[in-house]
């Protein structure tokens, strides 16, 4: 039994502490309701392992051989009642937890657009060795290890991988997804308060794993459009011959920012059979990946 | 053409004395064994009784003993692992560099899942279903042997990566992209793949031997229903060897076609798909974590019904929650991937399915339960490893559910909370249950029971050192940790990396004092020495003598009951002036030693170690070695030895006090 007051004091001292920067402090709509999600699932849980496991040590102690006052019941090993008692305790346990995973799959499906008044921001991700590249392709501008976002407005990623499997995480704004090389998959994030949270990848990926961290900046709308402007003044282009030269394994790269990035720069990354001498040039990526 | 392949000087990491080390005194420790086997002119016992063995009690025995082996090594990279997150905080890199950290926990996992648990649990299968069954051998005495020199030569190649060349710096999963050719050039993931291939033969081979075995050879009169319920559970888990390990199989063999010759069923190019080995590597990943545990349950089930006095609870309940187990634990496997990027409609079938699946284990947990309900509880070891299961348990069970909820998962997966589970259900379930089976069917095995008192002390050092090394896991979790970091710049989680290292030390503290336990166990084997049913048994693996003989029952026990044991022991009490008939035997055909399984294994292990390093020449010697020697195995004349009925009839005298029926 002192585990579990031990488990209830240190989540509860982690909580209080505050600097947490993890799942406890979700800053974000999709973060606040996956926590909702994991506390009601846990609630309903703990029901009925507390009085389980209270159960198991009480039997064990009163029915231990030296206590004369337990009745000692040879044969009994079956009891219809019991049984169907049984199971439906977890029956009916897993019906509620089962309730909550099929409705929460669909309700927080990392594809599914966030209701806002605010027009999406979309950003383009992809996972390099050992560094996380973001691509705006609406401002034109790229950064890498640092991912600035406006606060209050829908985020949607597409994101991919240069070569080996990462996941994308920013565990106070929402839930990974796996990046993989030749498939893109889709996230739709955001922040509901200003502030710098840290984010990482969640898949193993080799020597430079560790070092495979980055930082998003939730600034204010106007902050948001004053970053892009800067950006957009300074710092190289990445074209088809930049992203040759970052792709190249490297670790603890410290942010910077791309002035400028080649049009379907992601399209290509994500398809790699179509890089040819136009590559960055193609008429229309859509029938390209059609083929594919 | 280069004669030994890729293989040089430059193999044997010279310049890491952290590795040279270990390696200097893994070599040092095996040598000094050897010699010690040599000057006392053990060799030639050794070979006839054991290494030749196709017995299965030897052979449950060497596969334990292979296990605990491997548990010290699997421990000694767990030690690390704990002790360089500890201290690599804020702009601290530790004493381990990446690409030694990366191979550390790579080979933990992989050595835990394959060459520590596997062989524990296969082992105490080998030596416990026969007798239990009422039978004097496994369906295929000599495959068994093979099947055991299998897994050891996975052993052997898995220990060699460390002294020559390197281990897998990928995870124990081996994912690709990031395992092909192209990121993982090195022959860590050979070793990996050839080691798991070749003790994969040998698990699949186990697995149709105990199907074979339960389905086909029981004592007269037991029919399912009479079955005790650890050889229903080892029915479940050998069928699930049989239909899950082919997958693996399968999976490698694609991977390593990737490798070696240039395919692209998983390459990022070429139009291969990663996603496809992720899958089939979890098609049959999670059954086998059915494979470890239902033989765990089967264990519990046994102990916790002698040590009670009563009959297990509910089993027909049992059985059926067994085999709904075993059925279910092939519809689950996506849940290790929910962050795959799926659709809702996916990720909520496999979520709800494998909620569903917690539902016969549910179940078990209350038959254990309302089976200790009435009884005489007697808190022995294996009774103290058992509750501690059923109450570390349900708390895995109950985090493993929390991560079948998707949007949980998305938060949760990799996280160092997902390392908190699984080694709460692993430790608290399989890990503990092979510990209450080893202290339950060790005086089976030997004649003398394990010291209590150590024993004890080893269970309580387990249980605190589990919930002080894995509680702060959770937390870590939760504040965002990811798993397999070298290095963290957060300080804020370092005093809880602390406690889970202080938390492996008290483990290690357990360890130690089983060693203990042993040690001074077998010291005083003349002070534990007792007969064949030192527990009260109920199941007919106490009927015989301890140790038993090499014919297990001198007649095929008759099964006219569940608890066959018990229920002869309550007639015999209830009728005792009725006294036995004067027995009459008749001579018994048990199988011949071969040395096949050993000399099997040799050819493999050096097939295994010429693939690893390209030595072509040497490959091909060492797989038409094998073939050389299975032919040979197939033409021989004699395959049965007679032990002749005055054989038996002394053994049966000399034993008449302990064996009671």
């Amino acid at each position: 039994m002192q585990y579990w007051i031990l488990i209830i004091v240190l989540i509860g001292v982690a909580t209080l502490g505050g600097c947490t920067e993890g799942v406890l402090d979700p800053k974000g709509p999709i973060a606040s309701a996956e926590l909702q999600i994991l506390f009601n699932s846990l609630g309903i849980m703990l029901a009925i392992v507390i009085p389980t496991i209270l159960a198991t040590l009480g039997v064990a102690y009163w029915f231990r051989s030296s206590n004369t006052r337990a009745h000692y019941l040879p044969d009994f090993n079956y009891s219809g009642r019991l049984e169907v008692l049984v199971w439906s305790i977890p029956v009916m346990t897993v019906l509620l937890v089962g309730g909550v995973a099929w409705v929460g799959a669909h309700d927080l499906d990392p594809r599914k657009a966030i209701t806002s008044t605010m027009k999406p921001v979309s950003v383009q991700v992809v996972s390099l060795d050992w560094k996380w590249l973001f691509i705006y392709p609406e401002q034109g501008i790229a950064s890498v290890n640092q991912l600035t976002i406006p606060v209050g407005t829908p985020v949607s990623f597409e994101l991919t991988s240069s070569g080996v499997m990462n996941s994308f995480f920013v565990p106070q704004l929402g839930g990974q997804i796996y990046t993989m090389a030749g498939m893109a998959t889709r996230v739709q994030l955001q922040a509901d308060h200003p502030g710098r949270y840290p984010g990482l990848s969640a898949q193993f990926s080799g020597d430079g794993f560790a070092n495979m961290r980055f930082t998003v900046d939730a600034v204010p709308t106007e902050a948001f459009a004053q970053w892009v402007n800067a950006a957009r003044s300074t710092g190289p282009v990445l074209d088809a011959q930049a992203y040759e030269e970052l792709v190249k394994p490297s670790q603890a790269v410290a942010p910077f920012t791309y002035r400028a990035v080649a049009p379907r720069l992601f399209t290509s990354i994500l398809s790699p059979e179509i890089q040819s001498d136009d590559a960055l040039c193609l008429t229309d990526p859509t029938s390209q990946r059609a083929e594919k | 053409m280069n004669l030994l392949g890729n293989l040089s000087w430059n193999a044997i990491p010279f310049d890491q004395p952290i590795v040279m080390g270990a390696s200097g005194g893994m070599i040092l420790a095996v040598l000094s064994i050897l010699a010690w086997i040599t000057v006392n002119g053990h060799w030639p016992y050794l070979w006839r009784e054991w290494i030749t063995s196709v017995d299965h009690k030897r052979i449950g025995v060497m596969y334990i003993v292979l296990a605990l082996i491997m548990l010290l090594r699997g421990f000694a990279d767990a030690i690390m692992m704990r002790s360089q997150q500890a201290i690599a905080a804020g702009g601290a890199e530790g004493y381990l560099p990446p690409e030694h950290f990366d191979q550390v926990f790579s080979a933990h996992g992989t050595i835990m899942i394959f060459f520590m648990a596997m062989p524990f649990v296969i082992g105490l299968m080998n030596f416990v279903v026969p007798l239990q069954l009422g039978v004097r051998d496994m369906a295929f005495p000599t495959l068994n042997s093979v099947a055991l020199w299998l897994t050891a030569s996975g052993i052997l190649l898995i220990n060699v990566s460390l002294v020559v060349g390197e281990f897998a710096k990928t995870g124990w999963v081996a994912y690709p992209p990031l395992s092909e050719l192209k990121f993982s050039p090195g022959v860590g993931v050979d070793y990996y793949l050839w080691a798991l291939q070749i003790s994969g033969i040998g698990t699949l081979l186990t697995g149709i031997n105990f199907v074979t075995t339960i389905l086909k050879t029981r004592a007269p009169g037991m029919g399912y229903m009479r079955m005790p319920v650890f050889c229903w559970t080892a029915l479940a888990s050998n069928l699930l060897m049989v239909a899950a390990f082919p997958v693996l199989t399968a999976t490698f063999a694609m991977l390593l076609l990737d490798r070696y010759l240039g395919f692209h069923f998983f390459s990022v190019d070429g139009q291969g798909n990663p996603m496809m080995y992720v899958n089939l590597f979890w098609v049959w990943g999670h059954p086998e974590v059915y494979i470890l545990i239902l033989p765990a349950f089967g264990v519990f089930s046994e102990v916790i019904s002698t040590f009670s006095g009563k009959p297990l609870f509910g089993y027909r309940s049992m059985v059926a929650a067994t085999m709904v187990i075993c059925v279910l634990s092939f519809i689950v496997w996506l849940h290790h991937f929910f962050t795959m990027g799926a659709s809702a409609d996916v990720n909520g079938f496999f979520g709800v399915m494998t909620m569903i699946i917690a539902v016969p284990t549910g179940v078990k947990v209350f038959n254990w339960l309302f089976t200790m309900y009435g009884g005489r509880v007697r808190f022995t070891v294996p009774v103290l490893w058992s509750i501690g299961f059923m109450v570390t348990f349900v708390i895995g069970g109950m985090t493993g559910v929390l991560m079948a909820v998707p949007p949980a998962d998305f938060q949760l997966h990799n996280s160092l909370f997902l390392i908190a589970h699984f080694h709460n259900v692993i430790i608290g379930g399989v890990v503990f249950g092979v510990m209450a089976g080893f202290n339950f069917w060790f005086p089976k095995a030997f004649g003398f029971t394990l010291d209590e008192r150590w024993g004890k002390a080893a269970f309580w050092c387990w249980l605190v050192g589990f919930y002080v090394a894995f509680m702060p896991l959770y937390v870590l979790g939760l504040m965002g940790m990811t798993r397999r970091m070298q290095h963290y710049d957060n300080v804020g989680w370092q005093p809880w990396l602390v406690v889970a290292a202080v938390g492996a030390a008290i483990i290690l503290a357990g360890v130690v004092c089983q060693v203990i336990q042993l040690v001074a166990s077998i010291r005083a084997r003349e002070k534990l020495r007792v007969a064949g049913d030192p527990w009260n048994g109920r199941t007919l693996e106490w009927s015989t003598a301890s140790p038993p003989p090499a014919w297990n029952f001198a007649a095929l026990p008759r099964v006219p009951a569940a608890d066959a044991y018990w229920s002869a022991k309550q007639r015999t009490q209830a009728n005792p002036s009725q006294s036995t008939p004067a027995r009459e035997y008749e001579s018994i055909e048990m199988p011949k030693n071969s040395a096949i399984g050993f000399i099997n294994a040799f050819f493999a292990v050096v097939t295994g170690f010429a693939l690893i390093w390209h030595i072509w020449w040497m490959a091909a010697f060492g797989a038409l070695g094998a073939f050389v020697t299975l032919l040979i195995f197939a033409f021989r004349a004699e395959d049965e030895v007679e032990i002749p009925v005055e054989r038996i009839a002394e053994f049966e005298r000399r034993h008449q006090v302990e064996v009671a029926l």
